[in-house]
């Protein structure tokens, strides 16, 4: 057995990187050079900001998204338009609608999906919290952001049945050609959709 | 070792971050998992979506291996189903049902009834007396069958309306009539395969009855809350859209 390059600390470096996604055991190795290499300008201030963020991470007791604040910014954000909740299913979901900046909405994160597969109930997800926030009225449209998948939708009709008595307007996310895609490599299904749902043009 | 064969989609998980874990109900090789590389790519990921019927290649070194699909989809039925509740809740019943099957335990009479099931899967007026039918097969497949051919009690083979829920063999209207509280009804559409009058709900519900008390005897416990929640919701679904009123010849 050969002796590793380093010492017991930077192995644990390399091999916590390595556990990080998109990284193997090479790649977290190049990693973990560089920031030895770059000790002061980025090794030290990475080391403090995932401390602060371990110490000050919350669970936003509003809508479910962890932020460093309770509630979290975009629950706290005056400029976003109250009665309009996109459910997504985890908190990556969220930050990519929030790439796309297209609704000034609040979200309710549910941190999974139903799943008879998995074993995955309704207790499991962050349900009670969004009735409650439904039912304390307030609240214009729900929009189902969820994944298109089995899962996914089966989920959405659950939701759908448990805000049916609340009066809101409930929608969902459209399937169809996605942008940039080519109607020859489309599935008949995703096609179908696309086709039920055209719009004036 | 590699085969080919034809197969439904049932479930999967991701493997790291580019492959995928597909499991499949097949014709002649049973449930059955593979590896798809690339199963989690863009391109791949909709093709494995549970309810999509494909074309598999499977491939491995010695039998035991978890071994590789290459997958070529035949049938995308995942739209038909985000368009059907009813649709939906049935899927995720039947993958419950067939995760209960043994690995690699070929069942190809119950893979046949599985198919003209899944065409219909979005019909209210189809399905649940499919699915009830599928139930009843998967019961015989899994070694737990029902004796529906005569009277367990006098041998005939006529008028047969219950079922003892001990022995799950058929009893006839006149030998069961002293016991008919405690014996389970048989729906005629479970005897008649040909399907002359459209069951009327209250037959439908009946035939999910005595499969339920089969399958809750042998299949639910404490560990498996899966298949109970699934056929529950699918029940919910079915009292909604199963059409109501007199039968009538189909």
């Amino acid at each position: 057995m050969t002796t590793p390059p380093a010492g017991p600390e930077i192995e644990r470096l390399i091999h916590l990187l390595a556990r990080l996604p998109g990284l193997g055991p090479r790649s977290a190795r190049r990693a973990a050079l560089h920031l030895i290499r770059k000790r002061e300008e980025l090794l030290g201030p990475l080391s403090d900001a995932m401390r602060q963020a371990h110490d000050r991470l919350v669970v936003c007791h509003v809508c479910g998204n962890m932020d460093t604040r309770d509630p979290c910014a975009i629950c706290a954000d005056p400029t976003r338009d109250q009665g309009l909740i996109v459910v997504v299913e985890t908190i990556a979901d969220l930050w990519a609608l929030e790439r796309a900046a297209a609704l000034p909405a609040r979200y309710h994160v549910l941190g999974g999906t139903l799943s008879a597969l998995e074993g995955t109930g309704p207790k499991d997800l962050n349900l009670d919290a969004l009735v409650d926030r439904v039912a304390q009225g307030g609240v214009r449209e729900v929009v189902l952001a969820v994944n298109a998948t089995v899962d996914g939708q089966t989920t959405a009709h659950y939701i759908t049945d448990l805000l049916n008595s609340y009066g809101v307007k409930i929608t969902r996310l459209a399937h169809g050609v996605p942008i940039g895609g080519e109607l020859d490599y489309l599935d008949e299904g995703t096609l179908a959709t696309a086709l039920r749902s055209r719009t004036d043009f | 070792m590699e085969w080919r064969d034809e197969g439904l989609i049932i479930g999967g998980r991701a493997y790291g971050e580019r492959s995928r874990i597909v499991e499949v109900f097949t014709r002649d090789h049973g449930r059955h998992f593979g590896m798809v590389r690339g199963g989690e790519s863009r391109r791949l990921r909709p093709l494995l979506e549970v309810g999509n019927q494909a074309d598999l290649v499977w491939h491995a070194r010695i039998d035991p291996q978890l071994g590789t699909f290459a997958i070529e989809p035949t049938v995308l039925r995942t739209a038909r189903l985000f368009a059907s509740r009813l649709a939906l809740h049935g899927m995720n019943l039947i993958a419950a049902l067939l995760r209960l099957l043994p690995e690699r335990d070929p069942h190809p009479a119950l893979y046949e009834t599985l198919s003209v099931l899944l065409a219909h899967i979005d019909a209210p007026e189809i399905a649940p007396i499919l699915l009830a039918r599928f139930e009843l097969a998967f019961l015989a497949e899994a070694g737990f069958g029902l004796d529906l051919s005569a009277c367990a009690l006098t041998g005939a083979t006529q008028e047969l309306i219950y079922v003892s829920p001990k022995s799950g063999r058929a009893v006839s209207a006149r030998a069961g009539e002293a016991w008919r509280d405690r014996l389970l009804v048989l729906p005629p559409f479970f005897l008649d395969g040909r399907l002359l009058l459209v069951p009327s709900f209250a037959e439908v519900e009946a035939g999910f009855s005595l499969t339920g008390h089969f399958l809750a005897r042998h299949f639910f416990s404490g560990q498996n809350e899966v298949l109970p929640e699934a056929r529950a919701a699918f029940l919910r679904e079915m009292d909604r859209t199963y059409p109501r009123g007199t039968p009538e010849p189909m």
